[in-house]
This record gives C-alpha cells, sequence and structure tokens, in this order.
C-alpha cells in the first residue's frame, strides 16, 4: 500500500499549477463573466494540451485511458486556480460519448462541452459548442440554449437546454456521473484550499493594533479549523479516485464541498469589508463554493448514497 | 498509487480476525476505570500476549510479530471491529515503548518491553502538573543528583490510569539554572509504590477514578531508569508527544468499528430522518480518518517523521468522537440518560479527547503557526 501521490502524478500536478499560475487565469474569469469566451477558450487549449482531457478517455478516442486518480489530482489544481468553463461536463461528456468520434475532439480541446441533467440548466451553454441533455431515456444533443441565468458564482453562466436529437439510448451514465460527482469533488477541494492560501497570506499582511491579525488566536483557530477539514477531505477524494465506489465519490463529493465552503465563510470573515466586495478574489471563490455545492449530487443525495453505503470495502 | 495490501498484511489481518473470533469475551468486561476493570483487562492484556497479539508492530524479541504499519492498522479494525475490550497498557504501548525504541538503551528495552507487553507492568503518564498544563515547560516537579541516580520530588497530576498502575514515566526539572524552560528537564521512569510516593486517585465526571495526582517525595530512581541524556528530556518527550498525536493513539478502527455501532443503532431505532446526516456523517468521518491515517502512513514508509500535521489529527478525532456518541445517546432517548450503558461509558470517554494528549486550542496554535506560517502570538 502506498496511498500518495507518485512522482509521475506529482509532476504532473506542478506541471499544471505552473502553467495556470503563468497564463493570466483571474483576467480569463473576469472576462468569462461578462460572456466573453477568448481568453478563457485559449486557457481551455492549454489544459487540453496539458492533458487533463485525455484522463477520461479511452486510448482508441484519443485519451490515456481512464485515469481517475490523475483526473481528481488535476482538479483539485483547476479549483485552486478558478478556472472558468464547463471542465466537469466536458469530462462527464468525454465518458458518454465513449467510443463516438467527438471525444477525440474533446480531448484536444477543439470542442468544448455541456451537460444538463436533473434540470433544465447547463453549465456555460453559451459556450460549449457541443450541448448535451442526459435523462432516462438517453443522451440527446441540444441546438441552441435559453438565455443566460445568472449564478451567484459569476463565472458560472447557468443555459437552460432542450432535448433535440437522441444521440444514444445508452450512455454509460453511471460511470459518466461518477466522474461528474468525483471530479466536482475534487474541484470544490481545490477551491477550497485557495480560499485558504489567500486567506493565510491576507491575515499574514494585515495589521491592527500594530500586529498583523493573523497573530490572534481567534483568528488562527478559524483557519486552524478551515485547514482540518480541508485535509480530511483531501484522502477521501484521492480513496474515492482509486476505489470508485458510489459512497466512497458521494463520501468526498459532500465532505470536499462541506470543507470548501467552510473555508469561504472563514475566508470571508478574516478578509473583513474588503472580502464582501465584487473586487475581491475571495467572493467569487466562495460564491463558487457554494454553487458546486450542489452540483452534481447536494448534500442530501451524496450522504443517502452514503448510507446505502457500504462506505469501505473491507480492504483485501 | 493504491489501497493494496501486501500478502503478509492481509495474512495477519485473517489470523487476527480468526483469534479474535475465539478469544473475544462475549459479555463486555467491568469498566477499566475500577479496580475489578482493571484487573479484568489487565487480565485480557495477558490473554492477547500469550499469542503475541498484544503489540503486533514490536519485534518478535519483545513479544511482537514484526508486522509492519499498515499490519498494525489492519489488526487494530479487526480488533475493535471484533468489539474487543480496550487497552489498558495503551499508555505504555503507544508512549513509552516507542520512546524507549527511539532513545532508549537495549537493556532498558530487555528490561520493560516485555513485562509490559503481558500487562504485568501497567504504566501511567507523568507528565502534567497543577501548574504545568498546556505550558508544560513550566514544570517544576525536580530531579536532584544522589549517588547512582537521582531523587524526584513534587507534583504531578491528571495521570491516566494511575489509580491501578505500577509504574509511571514523565519529565523532571534536573537543571534548574538552565537558560530556558524546556532545558534541563530529564526524562525518567519511577515505582508507583516506591517509598515517597503517594498516590491519590482522582474521581472522573462519572465518579471512577480514572485519573490520579502523585506526590513524589525524595523518590529515588537510579540512573538505568533515566531515558536518553539527562537534560534533554523535553525534546525525547515531544517525540512521544507526536506519536501520541499521531498515527498510535487513536487508531481508525476504534472510529470505523463505533461508526458501524452507530449506523446499526441508528437502524435499529427505525432509521429516524432527523439523525440521518448525522450518521452519514460519522461513516463519513471514520473513513476520512482511515484513508488519511493510510497517507500518513504511507509518508511514514518513505522516511518522514510525524510532525505538526498529527494536531489536525488530534483536532479531528477528538472532536468526531464526541459527535457521534452525542448522535448515539440522542437516538436511545430516554435511554441516553442511563449511566450504565457501554454508549455512556464511551461519551464520558469522548468528552475528554479535546483536553488530554494536549488541549484542542494548543493543537489548533501548532497548526496555525507550524502549517500554515502564521505569526506568533501572545497566547
Amino acid at each position: 500500500m502506498r496511498f500518495l501521490p507518485d512522482a509521475e502524478q506529482r509532476a504532473f500536478v506542478s506541471s499544471l499549477d505552473a502553467m495556470l499560475s503563468a497564463a493570466d487565469t483571474p483576467a480569463a474569469v473576469r472576462e468569462w463573466s461578462r460572456g466573453e469566451h477568448a481568453r478563457g477558450r485559449a486557457l481551455w487549449g492549454r489544459i487540453a494540451a496539458g492533458g487533463v482531457f485525455g484522463l477520461a478517455a479511452r486510448e482508441e478516442d484519443g485519451g490515456f485511458g481512464l485515469r481517475p486518480v490523475e483526473l481528481a489530482l488535476a482538479f483539485m489544481e483547476l479549483g485552486r486556480h478558478a478556472v472558468p468553463g464547463p471542465l466537469v461536463e466536458t469530462v462527464t461528456a468525454a465518458v458518454l460519448l465513449t467510443g463516438s468520434g467527438t471525444v477525440k475532439r474533446l480531448v484536444s480541446g477543439e470542442v468544448m462541452a455541456t451537460v444538463a441533467h436533473g434540470g433544465p440548466y447547463a453549465l456555460d451553454g453559451d459556450a460549449a459548442d457541443l450541448r448535451l441533455v442526459l435523462t432516462e431515456d438517453g443522451l440527446f444533443r441540444s441546438g441552441g440554449h435559453g438565455p443566460v441565468r445568472a449564478s451567484l458564482d459569476p463565472a458560472r453562466r447557468l443555459t437552460a437546454l432542450e432535448r433535440g436529437e437522441l444521440l444514444d439510448a445508452r450512455p454509460p451514465a453511471g460511470r459518466a456521473l461518477a466522474l461528474a460527482r468525483l471530479t466536482t469533488a475534487a474541484q470544490a477541494l481545490g477551491t477550497g484550499l485557495a480560499l485558504l492560501e489567500r486567506t493565510v497570506t491576507h491575515v499574514g499582511r494585515r495589521t491592527q493594533f500594530g500586529v498583523p491579525v493573523g497573530s490572534f488566536q481567534a483568528v488562527k483557530h478559524r483557519l486552524a479549523d478551515a485547514k482540518v477539514a480541508l485535509e480530511f477531505a483531501r484522502p477521501l477524494v484521492l480513496g474515492a479516485a482509486l476505489t470508485l465506489s458510489p459512497a466512497d465519490i458521494a463520501a468526498a463529493k459532500v465532505t470536499a464541498c462541506e470543507a470548501a465552503y467552510g473555508a469561504g465563510r472563514a475566508a470571508l470573515q478574516l478578509h473583513g469589508a474588503i472580502g464582501y466586495t465584487a473586487e475581491c478574489a475571495v467572493s467569487p471563490l466562495l460564491a463558487k463554493a457554494r454553487a458546486l455545492r450542489t452540483a452534481w449530487g447536494d448534500p442530501r443525495e451524496c450522504r443517502d448514497a452514503v448510507l446505502r453505503g457500504p462506505v469501505r470495502r473491507r480492504p483485501g | 498509487m493504491d489501497l493494496a495490501f501486501s500478502e503478509a498484511e492481509s495474512a495477519l489481518r485473517d489470523r487476527a480476525r480468526a483469534w479474535l473470533r475465539a478469544h473475544v469475551p462475549a459479555e463486555p468486561l467491568p469498566s477499566l476505570e475500577t479496580e475489578e476493570g482493571f484487573a479484568a483487562h489487565r487480565a485480557w492484556e495477558a490473554e492477547l500476549a500469550a499469542d503475541r497479539w498484544s503489540v503486533v508492530n514490536w519485534p518478535a524479541e519483545y513479544g511482537g510479530r514484526n508486522a509492519s504499519l499498515v499490519g498494525w492498522l489492519l489488526f487494530e479494525e479487526e480488533y475493535y471491529a471484533a468489539g474487543a475490550p480496550g487497552r489498558v497498557s495503551q499508555n505504555g504501548i503507544h508512549l513509552l515503548a516507542p520512546t524507549l525504541f527511539d532513545f532508549g538503551t537495549a537493556e532498558q528495552r530487555a528490561r520493560v518491553l516485555p513485562p509490559m507487553a503481558r500487562g504485568e507492568v501497567v504504566w501511567a503518564q507523568a507528565w502534567s502538573e497543577p501548574e504545568a498544563g498546556s505550558d508544560l515547560a513550566s514544570l517544576r516537579s525536580r530531579a536532584v543528583r544522589t549517588e547512582g541516580g537521582w531523587l524526584l520530588s513534587g507534583q504531578k497530576t491528571w495521570s491516566s490510569r494511575a489509580a491501578f498502575a505500577d509504574r509511571a514515566f514523565g519529565l523532571f526539572r534536573s537543571d534548574p539554572d538552565a537558560p530556558a524552560p524546556h532545558q534541563g528537564l530529564t526524562y525518567l521512569m519511577f515505582d508507583l509504590r516506591a517509598p515517597g510516593v503517594t498516590v491519590r486517585p482522582i474521581r472522573r465526571m462519572d465518579g471512577r477514578p480514572a485519573f490520579a495526582e502523585l506526590f513524589l517525595d525524595e523518590v529515588f530512581v537510579p540512573d538505568e531508569d533515566v531515558i536518553g541524556e539527562p537534560g534533554r528530556g523535553w525534546r525525547i518527550a515531544m517525540s512521544t508527544a507526536g506519536n501520541e498525536r499521531g498515527l498510535m493513539l487513536r487508531s481508525p478502527g476504534r472510529f470505523l468499528a463505533a461508526a458501524d455501532r452507530l449506523a446499526a443503532l441508528w437502524r435499529a431505532r427505525g432509521s429516524p430522518e432527523w439523525a440521518r446526516d448525522r450518521v452519514a456523517d460519522a461513516l463519513i468521518g471514520a473513513r476520512a480518518y482511515q484513508l488519511s491515517t493510510f497517507a500518513a502512513a504511507s509518508r511514514f514508509l518513505d522516511g518522514e517523521r510525524i510532525g505538526p500535521e498529527s494536531s489536525l489529527n488530534k483536532v479531528f478525532w477528538s472532536e468526531y468522537d464526541i459527535a457521534l456518541h452525542e448522535t448515539a445517546l440522542d437516538l436511545l432517548g430516554e435511554e441516553g440518560e442511563w449511566a450504565d450503558t457501554e454508549w455512556a461509558e464511551r461519551y464520558v470517554f469522548s468528552l475528554a479527547g479535546p483536553i488530554y494528549a494536549g488541549t484542542n486550542e494548543i493543537q489548533r496554535d501548532i497548526i496555525a503557526e507550524r502549517l500554515l506560517g502564521l505569526p506568533k502570538g501572545r497566547r
């Protein structure tokens, strides 16, 4: 047993981190929030070139074979950098369309996909090239999309889709939804880590009463609790990526989302009024953490899946 | 990256399961914190040791099975899943023994470890003093040099298990002129029945003598019972504290079993809706702690030591344990008030978790300063 990312996986994470740090991701987020997609699409291409979408596709479809651990690690970084766009949905589409010629174009970043499931809205239908609707009756294409409905997170643009042409009456929905939930959990965990990092930096610099506010125990202990919650969500996400058991994935999802949202509340409080402004990066990250809680499995659905268990396999 | 166990680890787990099925008492033993219960738990330690199950991760020469860290974790899962009794020798096995493996002499290991493994000598810890709790380095009990050893004087308190234990280990100030409080401390082992020792049991909130005050008046300790170099006790003790807060003190097996018991109780009470989230969270928390421990064990096997991240564990499991037992008592309804149930015993025990082994406030300071890098401030 070695339950730690190996050297190759760590190198993959740091190269993705370096690429996203060098790209002007915050500018891409600002423009994406206004419906201007050019910079976000350029970033998308680089993420695809980094191999992220190929982790959800078979080799014969142009991918690397399904690599859930690497996917989870990648989505933690995408979350940390608040990358906009239908990332989870494109991964989900790559699984739903397994065996079709479209997957290669998803992997290469040429096609951006979104998926509606369980409700009329899909993320970023205005930016996506391929709009899918997954229901119990199968997988459908949606020709167009409805008007953009604002999300609490300005960088998430919700668009209603409609059931159009039937693409597949029996798509691999179980596998696709499992990966959607897993990657959302990882993205939420990354969002929470970003909130914690930013807040640690802020309270180390901001002085009141002649000392950094981060030297006060009330501040320290709130951040310590946020750290505890995030650090115990992390092994759930990676463990779920290994076992792919529905209970493990659900446990990871609800825990990562609650930890991220808790980190967001702490971040808002400890930034003070500046954190409540639209200019500060904290408020959109908090809004994203809020939105991810309900995306691809709300807390109630996830806890139900845990109780249907078994939450853990007997090792062996 | 994987969660697969070696053949040896799986075989150890299977043998442990079979042994426990045949040996775990059908009825729970009386409370560990009573004279009768202490004796029963001591006898259970001997039964474990007779078949080499009391210290599976120790070398065979001291009564162990040379099990890997992962093997030990699997043993612990089986142990608690089988409903086996609490471990009266816990302080010795998980606090003193790792210190002896790291800092003791071969003579000390040969003399101290085998009787510890058999439950013949049960160890208590002697850290806290009336004026030295979270600020442990301010301790004042003294060790004064004498011919062939040291004379201990002073007062220790909150000494778990000391009401019925045989020996104790702790820190004493051997150089009162040392320039800093954490210098000039020496780590010693002593006999709780030696001349000059008075043990005054302290009753825990349920009235049971779970800990004691120790009054020491020129208690002689021979040189061979000093661990490591005199004056270097702080560093040695901190390594023990790291073990305590880290992997060894509360293995995930305990919480996996407790969460399964809670889920069974919830179902037996008709799966009430109001408790649904809390029961799910108990199952999730146990899984999170199990996986987090596998990650820590993997770092250990890579040659890393447990550092300040063990404070994350301490805060997590101590808060988790209370929440789980509060849910159980709520599910029990009126019976939740009864003092004579196993749930009540475990609940009372859980309440101490955020206080002992370094309060959670101290742990949060460590997390903030040493893991997050926040500036030090006034405590």
